[in-house]
This record gives structure tokens, C-alpha cells and sequence, in this order.
């Protein structure tokens, strides 16, 4: 391009047309030029709204399976440190691991639910879910009595008081399939099925391509559609790096057993709101546990969904 | 070999040189292009800031026209495959010169296609964790993994055979047979494979009763095969108008027996499916029932399932009446089986997927103008690869541009 500047020299005019240009050609280069940029500059203008989307070490961050301990402790610092600067409160932040022996199941009482959806809010107060938009990990069916047919199911039932006669309530949530649709279909390996049977996901290695949400035959993935918010008043600080710990736009999450919790010997939120004794959690794995009970004893339980073999850990049973 | 990447660096430089003239229909259609491509950054812009939240899509609808979009173009890339075939493999005389063109469309609508995941992708920023090596691949667990490779690979192919032939005849010289026939062939497989993966990608998702049917693989293989050659027919019309490039009726005309085939397998296929759903009732049938008639008050998707089936009705009898040989005629069928196929293999195939959810709700779903902006800016960027393919094509092509007129 070095031929199109403006030369002074009357000497170029004789070069043949092939190597210099006039100077009207190089104006209306320029103003080409310019107009393209200019043009570009005003369509990308919308960026300069952009507020901390990436840094270069969040960018070069790991795969969680790769991290060293050293690698995790760092990341487990930034993560405090953003917390504490967004919220103002220090949390604490674990990366917890499965125990050994330990394979987690839940059986839900139909008989027991009353449909109050407590569970539903207790859930997300315990992981941190956005409250605007409103993401929440469980859904509550109110089904008609006498079928399980899940398109008959209201999903927005607003009653003044539950329950109600000829209805049963079926609360649906990530039900940790032993073949979980969702793991295989990730391009990325950013959600894996962990030795105590939770699906997990790694946050920060999402890409958000959503083909888990379209895999998942419970409904039971949600997205981050934008910034998730979540009130200063209203973080729990106790967190987990596969857990509750703040999300962020353009990932993946669900409910994951609260990890936080379980894997620290207690029982999950929803297990310890329901008022009704509906909810049971615990390790299959361990004979004397109430889950091994109730799959002993029990006349009944359904997987939901047998068919399409996911086969999940998340048993609905009757008191008969 | 420095003079070798010398030559080459010429006559890249020639080509880049070519795309930025021409005459003033030339200056106007690219000029209105960049518009609508500046447009659809712009939308972009403001989607990566907010996130897809500017879209009309949902946790109940999680894809929508992108993926539609997306879906639909990996079927018009794999329809090169049909003008190389006839070449290639019956060595039909009259599309031999025009196979490049056919070429040329693939690889600017395997451009369209990236360009579709990619603004789908809630975080962009990550794509790397998807390269093989550096990221974490989940092959071959991953139908989007597979997605991956023969999506870039089948660009590769189509790159490696259009720029060989060029630099060839540009340079004067005979093209090796072994340096690209045996693509050549490799691409005709990998055509048919980047539709059949991309239709897995749907099939393989058991929770989805209305995507889980062994029939959408043909289907997509049927379709694309009416829409691709559809919009290759256009496509040659509008170049032997503008150019002086020998483009014969006889070629229009074996194009259009592609067509006609094809169409009436897609009919015959849609017909299949039609009577599964409909005729044996089992729970499955809601979604077919939401796209073709409504579901609980719900019917969004119905006017435009019924545009698109009288659209490929009008054109499949067009193209079975020996009216169709008329161009006029076959310019029409032409126009409505491209339109009927993007509605019906975009918009209701991957929307009816999501409706009713896995749990029965019914939440329907309509594009942002936001969305639809970066849909428009992405077809018109593909509009303008394929233009600037052309541009630098054709005149090297007619030998107006060679070696033999370079000018040191």
C-alpha cells in the first residue's frame, strides 16, 4: 500500500498507472477506509457496556479434573475474593469431594407431599440461585388424582391452601441418573457423574451450548440467561466449587444433591425444610440407612421416566 | 520454495484486489450486504453484553432460530455433493464446469453454520475448551463433538479442492489428479455425513420422543438435497446474468431432476412420519400435534408448518409437470421448496422439540428482533462470502486473470 500516498514529487505522475494512484483515487480509498471503520466502530459500540466478563486468568483457567491442589486453592481464592468484593461478605469456599462408600439416593413420600413447595424456596435461599430472573432447581406438579401423566400436571397451581382434595403433588428435580443423558451429550466434559452418584458441573468450563437442557428428560437443567442477582442479604456464604457458589451469565446449573452440605455429612436443604417428612436422602450404599430401608420395604416405587434409561437415584414411593 | 509462496502470495493478493471492484450492481448488493452484516454485529454486541436473555428463548425452549438456521444451512452445504456426483461419478459434461460453484456455496455455508453455534454459545469466550488437544473433547460420547469435526472438516475439503483448481487454472497448468480427486470423493461421503450427524445430534436425545425417530436422518438427507441444488439453481441463473460464464438450460435442467427426486422422497418421507405420529395416537403425538394443529389453545407453529407444506405441495407438482422445464416455472418451484424446507426443517424441527417440555408444559417461544437481526446479518454475511467467492472465481475461471497477465 505503500504506493498510494500522496507523493509531491510531479516526477510520479509519468509511473505508469499500474503503481501510483491519483490523488483523488487515494481520498476516496481513504474515505472508504474510514466510512468501514467508522461504520464498524459504531456496531460494536454496544460493548463498551461490558463489565468484567473475562480476565486472563479466568480466560487460562484449568479443567477442574486438571487442577493440582495448588491450581485449585488459587482459583478457590479468586472466587472468595469476587464474592467478598460483589456481596461484602467473605464466604467460605470447598472444593469438596465425594467420600468413599458413599452413594447418595432419594426416595420422595407421595403420599406425604402436600404440594407447598417449601423445598422450592429452601433450595434457593441454600444455593444461591438468581432471583431475578427467578431460577429454581424443583419443580412441584400438582397431578390429578389417579395419574401420572406429567402433561396432565399444573405447573403454576396457585391455591390458597394445599392440598387439595383429588390431587397429588409430585415434586421433580435433577434426578442424578446412573446414565445421565445429559454427561454424554456435553461436547466439553464440563458435567461429569461423580463416584456418589452426583452429576456435577464445573462452571467455569461451560460453554453454554444448552444440549444438556435439551438432553435432560426431567427439566431439570436451567440456564443463566443473563447476570444472575441474588440480594447482598440474602448469600449463603457456605460454599462449594461444584456447588452453590455464585454463578455467572452464559453457564449451566441444577440441582446438585447441595453438595455443600452432603458431602459434609448433613442433609440436603429440601430434606430438612419439608414439613411433611416426604423427603429422604442418604447412602444407599449403607445397609441401615432410612433410603436402603425404603427400598427394601416398600411395596412400590417408581423411577420417573423408566423407559428412556437414565435410571435415576431419585425413587417416588407410596406409603401402602 | 520461496518463489513457490511467493507466486502463491500474488495471486491471493490479486484475488483480494478482485473483490473489491466490480460494477456499481456489484458496489450496491455487497454495500446492501454490509449493512445487514453491520446490523447483526451490532444486535451481537448487545447479546454478548446481556446474554441470550435478549433472545426469546427459555430453560422450556432452549434452542430456537439460531439452531433452526443452523440446521437447515449444514443441508444446503451438503448439497454440493450433488452437483460433484453427476460429475464426478457419471461424468455428466454439462454440470462439469459449474461443480466449483456448487463447491464454493459449501464452504460459504459452513461459514453460516459456525457463525450460527457460535452465536448461540452462552459463553463465547470458552470456545477452546471444545479443541481437541488443548480443551477437553468428549469424543466420541458427544454427537456435537462429532458435529465439530465433520462440520471443519468437510470446509477443509471444500477449501483445499476450490483453491487447488484455482491456483491450477490460474497458474495454466494441468491440476494433479492425485492432489484432489481422491477428496473429491472423500467429500461426497463426508456430505451426506455432516447431515446425518447433525440430524443425530437430534436422534440421539432419547427424552425428546418428537426428535427421537430413525426417519429425521433421512429426511434431513432428503431435504437438503431439494434445497441445496433449489438454491443452486438461483444462484447459477443470477451468474450467467451478470457474467459472461457459459451456464447452459441443459445444466439448469439435469439440476432440476435432482430436485424433482428428492422432493418427492422428502413428500413421501413427511408422509411417513405424518401417519406414525397421527395414526397410532400414543402420548408422543403432542408435539406433532402442537406444530400441525395446536396444542391446549397453544398454535404459534401452525400457520407457518401449513406455509411450508403448501409451499413444497406447489413445488413438487411443479417440478413433476413438464412445465417446470420452462425456467420460469422452475424458478418458482425453485423459490417455494427452498422457503417450505427452511420452515419446516428449521423453525419446526427444533421447536416442536421443545413443546411440550419433558414434564408437560407448554411454553412457546418467538424470535427477538434482537435475534432476528443476527440471523438476517449472518445470512448476509454468507451472501457475501459466496459473492466474493464468485467475484475471485469467475474471472479466473474465463482466464482473465492468469499468471500470464500478472504484471511484475
Amino acid at each position: 500500500m505503500s504506493d498510494s500516498s500522496p507523493n509531491p514529487n510531479p516526477d510520479s505522475a509519468q509511473k505508469p498507472p499500474e503503481h501510483g494512484q491519483s490523488r483523488r483515487d487515494f481520498l476516496r480509498t481513504s474515505a472508504v477506509v474510514a466510512t468501514g471503520v467508522a461504520a464498524l466502530a459504531a456496531a460494536l459500540a454496544p460493548l463498551r457496556d461490558l463489565k468484567d466478563f473475562t480476565t486472563v486468568e479466568k480466560f487460562l483457567q484449568k479443567y477442574y479434573k486438571e487442577m493440582t491442589p495448588q491450581d485449585m486453592e488459587k482459583v478457590l481464592d479468586r472466587i472468595r475474593r469476587e464474592v467478598e468484593a460483589q456481596y461484602g461478605v467473605r464466604p467460605t469456599v470447598q472444593d469438596l469431594k465425594p467420600m468413599n462408600g458413599v452413594e447418595f439416593v432419594y426416595c420422595l413420600n407421595l403420599t406425604r407431599c402436600i404440594g407447598c413447595r417449601k423445598c422450592v424456596h429452601a433450595c434457593v435461599a441454600e444455593n444461591n440461585q438468581s432471583r431475578d430472573p427467578e431460577i429454581q432447581y424443583i419443580r412441584v406438579l400438582r397431578m390429578p388424582h389417579g395419574s401420572l401423566d406429567l402433561e396432565k400436571g399444573e405447573h403454576n397451581y396457585d391455591s390458597e391452601q394445599v392440598p387439595e382434595k383429588n390431587y397429588f403433588y409430585m415434586p421433580i428435580q435433577c434426578q442424578q441418573c446412573r446414565n445421565p443423558a445429559c454427561v454424554k451429550v456435553c461436547p466439553t466434559k464440563a458435567t461429569w457423574q461423580d463416584k456418589d452418584g452426583i452429576t456435577v458441573i464445573d462452571y467455569d468450563w461451560c460453554i453454554g451450548c444448552r444440549y444438556c437442557e435439551a438432553a435432560c428428560p426431567y427439566f431439570a437443567r436451567r440456564f443463566n440467561w443473563t447476570r444472575p442477582t441474588i440480594p447482598k442479604d440474602r448469600l449463603n456464604p457456605n460454599m462449594a466449587y461444584l456447588g452453590n457458589r455464585p454463578r455467572r451469565q452464559g453457564v449451566m446449573e441444577k440441582c446438585h444433591f447441595c453438595i455443600q452440605r452432603t458431602r459434609a455429612g448433613r442433609y440436603p436443604a429440601c430434606v430438612e425444610v419439608c414439613p411433611a417428612g416426604a423427603r429422604k436422602f442418604g447412602n444407599v450404599l449403607d445397609p441401615e440407612s432410612e433410603v436402603s430401608y425404603i427400598l427394601r420395604n416398600k411395596r412400590v416405587f417408581i423411577q420417573l421416566k423408566e423407559e428412556v434409561g437414565t435410571s435415576p437415584r431419585f425413587y417416588y414411593y407410596f406409603d401402602v | 520454495m520461496m518463489k513457490a509462496a511467493k507466486n502463491y502470495w500474488i495471486f491471493v493478493n490479486r484475488c483480494a484486489r478482485l473483490a473489491f471492484v466490480g460494477d456499481w450492481r456489484y458496489y450496491a448488493w455487497m454495500g446492501f450486504l454490509t449493512i445487514f452484516v453491520l446490523l447483526g454485529i451490532n444486535a451481537y454486541a448487545k447479546q454478548f453484553v446481556s446474554g441470550l436473555i435478549t433472545t426469546g428463548m427459555s430453560d422450556q425452549v432452549s434452542w430456537g432460530v439460531y439452531i433452526a438456521n443452523f440446521t437447515f444451512i449444514v443441508g444446503v452445504a451438503a448439497a454440493a455433493a450433488m452437483l460433484v456426483i453427476p460429475v464426478y461419478v457419471y461424468a455428466n459434461e454439462e454440470l462439469h464446469d459449474l461443480v466449483i460453484f456448487g463447491e464454493l456455496l459449501a464452504v460459504s455455508a459452513i461459514v453460516m453454520c459456525l457463525s450460527f453455534v457460535t452465536v448461540d454459545l452462552g459463553r463465547p469466550d470458552r470456545f477452546w475448551h471444545l479443541i481437541p488437544g488443548i480443551g477437553q473433547f468428549n469424543f466420541p460420547h458427544s454427537m456435537l463433538s462429532w458435529d465439530v469435526i465433520v462440520l471443519n472438516g468437510y470446509l477443509l475439503l471444500n477449501v483445499h479442492i476450490c483453491g487447488y483448481l484455482l491456483y491450477c487454472r490460474y497458474q495454466g497448468r494441468k491440476p494433479a489428479r492425485w492432489f484432489y480427486i481422491p477428496f473429491v470423493f472423500i467429500a461426497i461421503g463426508w456430505a451426506i455425513s455432516i447431515h446425518t450427524v447433525t440430524a443425530f445430534l437430534y436422534v440421539g436425545l432419547g427424552g425428546r420422543p418428537f426428535w427421537n425417530s430413525s426417519i429425521v436422518g433421512p429426511r434431513f438427507i432428503a431435504s437438503a438435497f431439494t434445497a441445496g441444488p433449489s438454491l443452486i439453481i438461483l444462484a447459477l441463473q443470477v451468474i450467467r446474468n451478470v457474467t459472461a460464464y457459459r451456464i447452459t438450460d441443459k445444466a439448469l435442467l439435469t439440476l432440476r431432476s435432482i430436485v424433482q427426486v428428492s422432493m418427492l422422497i422428502n413428500v413421501f418421507l413427511l408422509v411417513n412420519e405424518i401417519f406414525k405420529e397421527f395414526y397410532s395416537g400414543t402420548m408422543h403425538v403432542a408435539s406433532s400435534k402442537y406444530l400441525f394443529f395446536g396444542l391446549h389453545g397453544h398454535h404459534a407453529l401452525v400457520p407457518w408448518i401449513w406455509t411450508a407444506i403448501a409451499c413444497n405441495m406447489i413445488a413438487m407438482f411443479l417440478l413433476i409437470l413438464p412445465i417446470s422445464r420452462s425456467l420460469k416455472y422452475l424458478n418458482v418451484a425453485c423459490v417455494l421448496a427452498f422457503v417450505g424446507i427452511w420452515i419446516e426443517k428449521g423453525m419446526g424441527l427444533v421447536v416442536p422439540g421443545f413443546i411440550p417440555t419433558p414434564l408437560g408444559e407448554i411454553v412457546e417461544y418467538s424470535p427477538t428482533l434482537n435475534e432476528a437481526l443476527i440471523c438476517i446479518g449472518i445470512w448476509c454475511f454468507g451472501f457475501l462470502c459466496y459473492t466474493t467467492l464468485l467475484r475471485m472465481a469467475i474471472p479466473i475461471l474465463q482466464g482473465q486473470i492468469s499468471k500470464a497477465n500478472e504484471t511484475a
